[in-house]
């Protein structure tokens, strides 16, 4: 229960505000939950993928003798069986086509080049070690500068008109209007930052088990998806297979975070191979197999500018973007959307003009560009401007947190339209930052600070203010191939008053079984406990996008709500009917209809769900069931103020987190256990960003960061603690009033950390330490500032 | 990822498992807690074709002070020696710094001793300490060298075939002592970016009469700083002799640039921690 | 070769390859998919189960040596039809999200209050920082663990 929300409904029933325990732990606490690895069906075969070592080379030839002799191995699949049923190449998320297994050349370390179909999973591997490829090595791109640059190795030479490097330009805003506020601006703040490629790695690798059905064409898809309805369309149209025979079930996740957007080519090679052997076939990665080759997170290079009057005010901003694309175009985002939603890069401050301008490279790196716990690029674009505001502060000599102040968008201005186009619902991003300040004493956090420096010692403050725009989303802007980003929700009540509801949404460990059935809980007075939650199931859901870019709360979330609405006013019809009395005349409360005037003349939901099956008034439908599909009006913008308390030690250049207050405004929060589990949990990989977690490519293309020893995911030890804080601003379009709130703590908080470090490091000059911020750069940054010790 | 076909052998004595060692060459290897060999052998980058268990050998699992030295046995876990009061000094200090909780709770000091890995933490703390290491032998031979013998480079030890280390024997100072280990690690169950052990002993007029400083992942294999120790030794402690040694030390270093930072800041960081970790040698064994 | 093992307290002999894995004996041979597999490099220990009521990475032991050992795993953490304190307090508590990680943090958890049911918060986090959570950033499972405890304490 939030200080700004009130309770509709009493504990027993859990509508929204209650922090109800949830319904999915039950078999997740026994270990009975049921992952994709832990589906086993009778006569499953096992598949294992042969990768290119190098990143760049052309294939001469592919020998599978060795592995094929392997005892136990079924088949052997090249690139050139998967040609010969028009499968080599599937098309992308974003409008490109991917190698499924590679044919002409390797353009990645770890590019998928054969499967092997075996017995079991030792020998799969066993023989697909044996698989032996001649490669003709070429030079590898191993960035976007070098990609675009005169020169440089042709990657996608396979792609028709395709004659450089380049993947697309993109641009948002007026480039003249912000000309001119540079031309007269009193002063011009720029950083250029390398946002580095991230993993989304969630704990459980990606898979499938196909299960094609030779004698009625059924295709059962057990898949880690985060998609599925799309996922079926999408395999209908790759594989040719009949949309109404293929049912993907997607189980239990565990973690997704943008990982399981996309299709991958062992799923379609797995599928391939169920249909042509006849029996179920089962891949799942290893997590090498994971790092290196599915979908990443980020990768941009970005400069910003900012215009600045004599004043401290914000005039104009000026974005360009290099993005590393890999070797094939397939960030999971709406088609119309090249960069994402990355020109909400003006943020939370009042300006009137900006422009954006974003080109995409092709380099010799694994594809993906998935909107890691993340609403599609919003996590670059809030951490330039959140950076690029520091700096600002700096240079005028102001402090960071009053030069926000000063530049926010005022309480009265929402819904407030961007120079980018975006129209924020609804803020107060003053009360929310002075919060927050007050929280840490802010004025006595500086004082200490100071005194701090004065022994010689590095302690920085570090603020961010972020503001997402999530829930894609109307459908004149989002789509996904063509698939308009509508979501929806099926309810059906039943005759003894216990309810189903089915969702387009997933839940990747979201709580969806939880905070959906609150939802139905507070519209129609229904107990939690008596509504179970479906989703992931093509066959028994209804059409949806799936679960991503915080958008199941404020699409799924809002259908719920309105498909709860009708089945209410359907209710209301039976209860008059029950009751004798006049529609109007009936007042509904936590699932209880009474006659205005006369509240002892009352029945309950549940008595209304009985009659709708048993008792319904002449020339009403029978049952108490619907659906609703939601299309949301516009995006809503949960927003966030963070601060951060750092000490460096400037001997060594480590930084630890002292202290770390979050204050979080989502709207009306569902269930506040739920949502302050999902803060703790993005805060943790926001940390991880900026501290520690990365991949790179060394000078070959080889992958930096392929297993856990190198890519490095925070333990409990490292974790700072943090402290929650919120407020609640309603988004004034959403049905409840609910904004969403999966991803904003990893949008928000890598700038509050990043720029805590360099608010240590200012007062000598230090404006920008890319991230993750290691020791080593720390140190350097002090050497060369000449505020190193020793 | 699944490791290639092995045989296994259980041994139920150390005159089983250096037969069995010796009976299956080369490709033969000891298989004590496994916590190094097992993940080299699913990412098929060790393939031995005979593992010999010795996890059921009772007498290898002791770790006590015996003739003034501890003395740790062949399965003893790193967790046994973080939890033991016998532990003292440096290697005290080193194994709660050992990989992981659970690593620990499987994985050997001996077993990580006879790896040789140089970013393993606790050939540093044998090389400070002045360790020994017991040695049977196929023929039933037994015999004892000191841990420099050992080491001969990254990931090769002089043990020759149906060899085995049955043992490792820390001398335990007798008058006032301290050590430490320091260690930069990006996170828990990460190996070192730098590790330095250090070990001092005290003579009765708080002279230096034994030191002790090595170096755990910058150089091709944990590298004594001798050179260091020698300045230490006969003289009085201070900051300006510490800081002398430091330098010594990080000059002794041959850091790498790598994913962990770059090789100037690694020897920065040599530098540093092994002032602060003789610091707190000192105060340990001023307080002993 | 052939092993007999006490898994969640009942005795069992099985034939087994001996490069099986002991986390692939424990899913595919014994039928437990309660325990689960993060990583190749005994990094995320979501694989943990106790030998011998020590909690180990089960995906860096093989089968063949936990011969005439015990084993135990999440299914085996109720008894008599009872929760175990540590279960119910990871619901309570919040401590689990997607629900991968949750049995390994829940045996490390159980096996650590039986030698501190007192812990710091600082304990807590250094006794579970050999196992990764992408979802919770850990404070609710360190929660989870104390309140665990404070409830062994009461026993």
């Amino acid at each position: 229960m939030t200080a700004a929300q009130t309770l509709s409904t009493p504990p027993e029933i859990g509508g929204i505000g209650h922090s109800v325990p949830r319904q999915e732990d039950a078999r997740l606490i026994e270990g009975q939950g049921n992952f994709l690895d832990d589906i086993s069906l009778p006569g499953m075969l096992h598949m294992a993928i042969h990768r290119s070592p190098v990143a760049h080379a052309r294939i001469r030839g592919v020998n599978t003798e060795a592995a094929a002799a392997v005892p136990g191995v079924v088949a052997v699949v090249t690139g050139e069986l998967m040609a010969q049923h028009n499968l080599a190449w599937m098309p992308t998320l974003s409008g490109d086509t991917q190698a499924v297994l590679a044919t002409d050349k390797v353009r990645y370390q770890g590019q998928e080049v054969a499967c092997v179909i075996a017995s079991d999973p030792y020998t799969a591997a066993d023989a697909a070690a044996l698989v032996e490829v001649d490669y003709d090595v070429l030079d590898p791109v191993t960035s976007p500068q070098q990609s675009l640059a005169d020169g440089a190795p042709l990657i996608r030479d396979e792609k028709e008109g395709q004659t450089d490097n380049l993947v697309y330009t993109w641009e948002s805003g007026d480039s003249d209007a912000t000309d001119a506020a540079f031309d007269s601006a009193a002063r011009v703040v720029s950083l250029e930052t390398h946002y580095p490629r991230s993993h989304p790695a969630p704990l459980e690798t990606c898979g499938i088990v196909a299960d094609i059905n030779s004698v009625t064409g059924q295709a059962t898809l057990y898949m880690t998806s985060q998609a599925p309805h799309a996922h079926r369309t999408l395999f209908a149209l790759v594989a040719g297979l009949p949309e109404q025979n293929i049912r993907i079930i997607s189980p239990d996740i565990g973690g997704g975070f943008g990982n399981k957007v996309p299709i991958y080519p062992g799923y379609v090679v797995a599928t391939a191979a169920s249909l042509l052997l006849g029996t179920p076939v089962k891949w799942i990665e290893s997590r090498t197999d994971n790092l290196i080759s599915t979908g990443f997170g980020r990768d941009y290079h970005m400069r910003g500018e900012l215009a600045l009057s004599e004043d401290g005010r914000i005039l104009a901003l000026r974005a360009d973007v290099l993005s590393d694309q890999g070797a094939f175009y397939s960030d999971a985002q709406p088609s119309k959307l090249r960069a994402g939603l990355f020109h909400v890069v003006t943020g939370s401050y009042d300006f009137p003009s900006a422009h954006v301008t974003c080109r995409g490279a092709f380099t010799n790196k694994a594809p993906g560009g998935v909107a890691y716990r993340c609403s599609f690029r919003i996590t670059e674009a809030s951490y330039l401007i959140e950076r690029l505001v520091q700096n600002a502060a700096y240079e005028i000599g102001e402090d960071p947190a009053d030069f926000r102040l000063r530049n926010f968008i005022k309480p009265e201005q929402f819904p407030y339209t961007t120079p980018t186009g975006f129209v924020y619902d609804s803020g107060d991003y003053h009360t929310a930052m002075r919060k927050a300040m007050d929280e840490v004493d802010y004025t006595a956090l500086r004082a200490e600070q100071a005194e701090a420096r004065a022994e010689g010692r590095l302690i920085g403050i570090g603020v961010a203010h972020f503001t997402e725009a999530v829930g894609a989303g109307p459908s004149r802007t989002f789509d996904i191939a063509g698939l308009k980003m509508f979501d929806s929700a099926e309810l059906r009540v039943h005759p003894t008053g216990k309810a189903i509801l089915k969702l387009g949404v997933k839940t990747q460990g979201q709580g969806h079984e939880t905070t959906f059935a609150q939802i139905v809980a507070n519209e129609l007075g229904i107990p939690v406990t008596d509504i179970k939650v479906v989703h992931g199931d093509t066959d028994h859901t209804p059409y949806g996008l799936g679960t991503y870019g915080s958008r199941s709360t404020p699409t799924g979330g809002a259908a719920t709500a309105m498909v709860s609405r009708k089945l209410a006013d359907k209710s209301r019809k039976i209860a008059a009917h029950l009751l004798e009395a006049a529609e109007a005349d009936l007042d509904f409360s936590a699932g209880v209809f009474s006659v205005r005037g006369t509240p002892d003349r009352s029945v309950t939901i549940q008595d209304v769900a009985f009659a709708a099956y048993t008792n319904m008034p002449e020339g009403v439908e029978h049952g108490l069931e619907g659906s609703y599909y939601y299309d949301p009006p516009n995006l809503t913008f949960p927003y966030g103020s963070y601060i951060v308390v750092v000490e460096v030690d400037a001997e060594t250049g480590v930084w630890k987190v002292d202290r770390m207050v979050a204050l979080d405004d989502c709207g009306v929060r569902i269930n506040p256990m739920i949502v302050e589990g999902q803060i703790q949990g993005g805060l943790t990989e926001g940390f991880a960003k900026s501290s520690m977690q990365w991949i790179t490519f060394d000078e070959d293309g080889n992958c930096i960061g392929s297993n856990f020893m190198d890519y490095l995911v925070p333990t409990a030890w490292e974790t700072p603690r943090f402290e929650l804080l919120e407020t609640c601003v309603p988004s004034p379009h959403h049905p409840i009033g609910a904004k969403g709130v999966g991803e904003s703590a990893t949008v928000g908080s890598p700038a509050a950390f990043v720029n805590a470090v360099i608010d240590a490091l200012a007062h000598l000059g230090v404006r920008n330490i890319d991230m993750p911020v290691l020791p080593d750069r720390v140190w350097a940054a002090l050497q060369s500032a000449g505020g190193g010790v020793g | 990822m699944y490791p290639s076909s092995f045989d296994l052998t259980v041994a139920r004595s150390v005159a089983e498992a250096t037969a069995a060692l010796s009976e299956g060459g080369e490709d033969a290897r000891i298989l004590a807690g496994g916590q190094s060999l097992i993940p080299m052998m699913k990412l098929r980058f060790a393939f031995p074709s005979l593992l010999v268990d010795i996890n059921e050998i009772a007498e290898l699992a002791s770790l006590e002070r015996q003739n003034g030295e501890l003395r740790v046995g062949a399965t003893v876990r790193h967790a046994d020696v973080a939890a033991s009061d016998l532990a003292f000094g440096a290697v005290a200090a080193a194994a709660p710094w050992v990989a992981d909780p659970l690593v620990r709770n499987r994985g050997t000091l001996v077993g990580s001793v006879a790896h040789c890995d140089p970013e393993g933490d606790w050939n540093s703390v044998l090389l400070a300490t002045g360790a020994t290491v017991q040695i049977a032998g196929a023929d039933g031979s037994e015999r004892s060298i000191p841990i420099t013998e050992l080491i001969v480079g990254p990931f090769t030890n002089s043990l020759g075939e149906g060899e085995m280390l049955t043992a490792v024997h820390v001398p335990v100072p007798s008058g006032a002592s301290g050590g430490a280990y320091l260690k930069l690690e990006r996170k828990v169950g990460d190996y070192a970016t730098v590790g330095v052990a250090t070990h001092l002993e005290l003579d009765e007029d708080g002279r230096i009469s034994s030191a002790g400083i090595a170096l755990t992942s910058v150089a091709p294999s944990n590298l004594k700083a001798t050179e260091a120790e020698s300045v230490l030794i006969g003289e009085s402690p201070s900051g300006e002799l510490f800081a002398e040694a430091a330098s010594l030390t990080a000059d002794a270093a041959e850091p790498r640039s790598d994913i962990r930072g770059t090789a100037e800041w690694k020897r920065n960081v040599v530098r540093v921690y092994t002032r602060r970790g003789l610091e707190q040698a000192l105060s340990q064994a001023r307080s002993s | 070769m052939e092993i007999s093992v006490k898994i969640n307290g009942t005795p069992q002999k099985h034939e087994i390859e001996p490069r099986q894995l002991l986390v692939d004996f424990v899913r595919s041979t014994a039928g437990l998919t309660g325990t689960h597999i993060g990583c190749d490099t005994t990094s995320c220990g979501v694989c943990t189960v106790l030998l011998d009521g020590v909690p180990v990475k089960s995906c860096t032991v093989f089968a063949a040596q936990v011969d005439g050992h015990e084993v135990a795993t999440v299914e085996g953490l109720k008894s008599n039809g009872e929760l175990h304190a540590i279960q119910k307090a990871f619901t309570a508590h919040h401590g689990l999200q997607c629900g991968f990680c949750t049995p390994a943090m829940m045996l490390v958890g159980a096996a650590f209050i039986e030698e501190n049911d007192n812990p710091s918060d600082d304990e807590v986090r250094w006794a579970i920082s050999g196992n990764l959570c992408r979802c919770t950033g850990y404070v609710n499972i360190v929660k989870a663990i104390q309140a665990a405890a404070e409830e062994r304490r009461a026993q």
